[in-house]
């Protein structure tokens, strides 16, 4: 085999070249999963920023997106927790509508004005802890659970307020709602609600990632199976992630009721399950649960916002802007699936 | 010999730069069962997957079937091209009819319609020639796995492979089932099939082998003939050295013995285990034998409250306790290996590092929730060097691991509790031979250090191997109990006889 050495060394050679197309094409992959839609929520912010002739960049205007993405960030983190575990929850409009409703009434009443804020926490929480004992206890799937909290708790809500508006101009810590804190006095300011909710994203990475159950919730979501076996109190989980997104959707009600004065029973937060989910999903937590960040979570509800911020800038319709959302949502899950292929290696 | 029906020349595979085959040659006659040995990544499944087709090889090699270069390409290639694999998960739909699985692609019509008669006759005759116990008609879903692996083989013959592949097609099959295997398997071969038998286990590759062909490492280290098969000859190739004494079972039992650890009176289920009681005591290694379906994993799951008991009662270290959940099982220092670790064991997405620590994160925990990262750090490193696991860092996602490191990093987990009593089920399928060999003297020293260990194993040679006295159960009953002895050594056919109930006939 007078020609075998060279046949080797082509084929030698041959080889390095698909590996090292192999291996850049691993990097780009690990990149993007690393990354996530950060390149994308950047690119957003460009794209808008050339469209709009440079009126995105703006103080005033980046001051507005944090806000309005403020109360869908601090709902999205409750729902990551709910995600994470595999599960959803389909019910945080309708439980930040009952929670604002509920806050605003006992902010009416002379002498208890002021507790109103933990009134409409504690009401969310409540709501989120019996979605959770249900789902936990009765074995229910949660998308049922929480379909039908959705529907359920919009009626209480429009019950508390006897299916009107109520207002309430003089509520206590309205500051939260409209005010700002001042970094730099005459410079930089930074709305309360984004405060709130970057507060509500740090907490939130805090629990996931340096804490025990934290761990757990990863865990229940990796395979509930295996954490059953390891002696996990699942149950305690469950209750814990649906509590917490009930608990968020309830300050979410707050921060609502304290930008507006007011709160309806019957439009307040409609739909708003669906921008949590999508920022969840944009944020690269796996709908099937176990895989996911917190920080991929703020991304998405920034590209949310920043989307429909920029869509208004630029002068895109509303009915325009729906179709455009909807295929983000979309866009979002085969990325979803994309990273879960990439990471299928058992 | 007649022409080769399968040549492999120089074939390599690499991936992200790693090579995961290097320049095999592998060549196949038709009548002949060839088993393909290796340790798990040695390039068995990469093999297997270029010639279905799932897997493109590098440029350079060559692939004959029957004389003839051949490409195999797409998910179809394989089949193609006349090779059929059955794989260890089998991939049938259990929703569907025998038959209609066995047409699944090719589903037969008539004017645009299912033609489900035409289906089910075109399957009879091969069914038959299996001699299946079954109908064309029947769901899936309602066969045992040693049936629906036939349908696999049906499935085989159908598309006529002319070379078959089968991975470890013993692993979820009882004893019984595996022999009616291997009688057809030995039939097809007769028809003239070629058969690729991939296995971990030595029995089978004696039993059925013409020839066998070791991997290591992505290379092909040799092939030995029928009459130089011998167990020593195949492990030294696989693991490329000497592996002398394969069980460790250095402990003494007899010195260690002084009370018993765990006691379990009566413990019952009341579908698959019907009132057992054990006992293992410290430093002990107990073996838990019997078929599948005698209610082995049923009476663990008992004992460590992962499956709700209708009687019995449990004694830890001679103190009556009550467990109703795995955690309470972990709290009081019993541990559980599971026979299942990826469905029921790890984490896959979750880093080793998380798997390991996952028992003990809320001991070590600061101020009872904040995880101490430090110390869950120094112990997964511990972990990896003490039980030699094989990764590139501790934080890499155990899903990514081997069968085998995958196994020590559970273990690991449960070894963190330092348990009282350790329950292992199945603590070595799926793990290839120098991690089988390694677990068995982690099993040894445990038993050394005073652990009780309890080992529910499929594997007669392996319970015999590193067994004290073994308990057989047979259909949800404690059969009987066979013990080592200075005279009499542990024998197979006790512990079959034992387990199939054919004790009474011999006496």
């Amino acid at each position: 085999m007078p020609d075998n050495g060279s046949t080797q060394a082509k084929a030698a050679t041959a080889n390095g070249l698909a590996a090292a197309q192999e291996t850049k094409r691993q990097r780009i992959r690990l990149l993007i999963r690393a990354a996530g839609m950060l390149p994308v929520l950047l690119l957003l912010c460009a794209g808008f920023h050339y469209l709009s002739d440079g009126r995105f960049f703006t103080g005033q205007n980046l001051g507005i997106v944090l806000q309005q993405a403020a109360v869908n960030t601090v709902l999205a983190a409750g729902m990551t927790f709910v995600i994470l575990t595999g599960g959803i929850d389909l019910s945080v409009g309708s439980i930040l509508a009952a929670s604002a409703m509920a806050g605003l009434t006992i902010s009416k009443l002379p002498e208890l004005d002021a507790l109103w804020l933990p009134v409409a926490v504690l009401t969310g929480l409540g709501f989120g802890v019996i979605n959770g004992a249900l789902i936990a206890l009765l074995r229910l799937p949660p998308f049922i659970v929480t379909l039908g909290s959705l529907t359920a708790v919009r009626g209480l809500a429009r019950l508390l307020g006897a299916d009107t508006t109520v207002f309430n101009p003089s509520i206590p810590y309205a500051f939260i709602g409209n005010g700002s804190l001042t970094l730099v006095p005459g410079v930089a300011s930074i709305p309360w609600l984004s405060v709130i909710a970057l507060l509500v994203i740090l907490v939130s990475w805090l629990v996931l990632r340096r804490t025990v159950l934290g761990v757990h919730i990863y865990a229940v979501g990796g395979n509930e199976s295996a954490a059953r076996l390891a002696g996990i109190k699942v149950w305690a989980v469950v209750i814990f992630v649906y509590g917490v997104s009930g608990l968020l959707a309830g300050l979410g009600g707050a921060m609502q009721a304290a930008r507006l004065y007011a709160a309806n029973g019957l439009q307040l937060g409609q739909s708003y399950e669906l921008d949590a989910i999508t920022a969840v999903i944009l944020g690269g937590t796996s709908f099937v649960g176990g895989i996911g960040s917190i920080w991929g979570t703020l991304v998405g509800a920034l590209i949310i916002a920043v989307l429909s911020n920029g869509l208004i800038l630029t002068g895109v319709s509303d009915i325009w802007q729906y179709v455009i959302k909807g295929l983000v949502i979309i866009g979002a899950v085969a990325l979803d699936r994309y990273r879960l292929q990439g990471s299928a290696r058992t | 010999m007649n022409d080769p029906i399968l040549e492999m020349r120089g074939v390599s595979k690499s991936f992200f730069g790693i090579k995961a085959l290097r320049t095999v040659d592998l060549t196949v006659y038709a009548g002949e069962i060839h088993a393909l040995m290796g340790e798990n990544g040695a390039g068995k499944s990469t093999l297997m997957k270029i010639l279905s087709g799932a897997y493109r090889p590098d440029p350079g090699g060559e692939i004959r079937i029957e004389g003839k270069p051949a490409r195999i390409e797409g998910p179809l290639g394989g089949r193609a091209a006349g090779i059929s694999i059955i794989y260890q998960e089998l991939s049938l739909a259990p929703n569907l009819s025998v038959a209609e699985n066995i047409y699944l692609g090719r589903e037969l019509s008539r004017s645009g319609l299912l033609a489900r008669g035409a289906m089910r006759e075109g399957v009879g005759p091969i069914l038959e020639r299996l001699g299946a116990d079954f109908l064309p008609s029947t769901l899936v879903a309602h066969l045992s796995m040693g049936q629906r692996q036939l349908v696999e083989i049906a499935r085989a013959l159908h598309a006529r492979s002319k070379i078959l592949i089968m991975d470890e097609p013993t692993t979820a099959l009882s004893a019984g089932e595996s022999d009616r295997l291997f009688a057809l398997i030995r039939q097809l071969r007769a028809e003239g099939l070629a058969i690729i038998y991939i296995s971990h286990r030595m029995d089978e590759v004696y039993a059925l082998g013409d020839r066998v062909t070791v991997l290591r490492d992505g290379r092909l280290v040799g092939s030995l003939d029928k009459q130089d098969i011998r167990a020593d000859a195949i492990v030294r190739m696989m693991v490329g050295r000497d592996v002398s004494s394969f069980y460790k079972k250095d402990h003494d039992p007899e010195a260690g013995k002084g009370h018993p650890v765990l006691s379990a009176f009566d413990m019952a289920d009341g579908l698959r285990v019907k009132g057992c009681s054990l006992t293992v005591h410290a430093g002990e290694v107990v073996g838990l034998a019997g078929l599948i379906g005698a209610g082995r994993t049923e009476l663990a799951h008992l004992i460590i409250g992962a499956a709700p008991r209708i009687s019995g009662r449990l004694e830890l270290e001679g103190q009556p306790i009550d467990i109703r959940t795995p955690g309470e099982a972990l709290e009081a220092g019993i541990a559980y290996l599971t026979e299942d670790r990826k469905a029921l064991g790890l984490f896959l997405d979750m880093s080793c590092l998380d798997n390991i620590n996952l028992a003990v994160l809320g001991r070590d925990a600061k101020f009872g929730c904040f995880l101490d990262r430090d110390k869950a750090r120094e112990r997964a490193d511990r972990a990896f060097t003490g039980l030699s696991i094989r990764a590139a860092n501790v934080g890499v996602p155990a899903g990514g691991l081997s069968g085998g490191n995958q196994q020590k990093v559970l273990l690991s987990r449960l070894l963190a509790i330092a348990p009282k009593v350790l329950i292992l089920d199945e603590p070595t399928r799926g793990v290839d031979v120098g991690a089988k060999s390694e677990i068995y003297s982690i099993i040894d020293n445990l038993a050394k250090a005073g652990t009780a260990i309890l080992v529910i194993s499929s594997d007669l040679p392996e319970i015999i191997g590193i067994c004290d006295r073994v308990i057989v159960m047979r259909s949800g009953h404690v059969a009987g109990e066979v013990r080592r002895t200075e005279t009499a050594p542990l024998t197979q056919e006790d512990i079959m006889a034992l387990a199939t109930g054919t004790e009474h006939l011999d006496a």
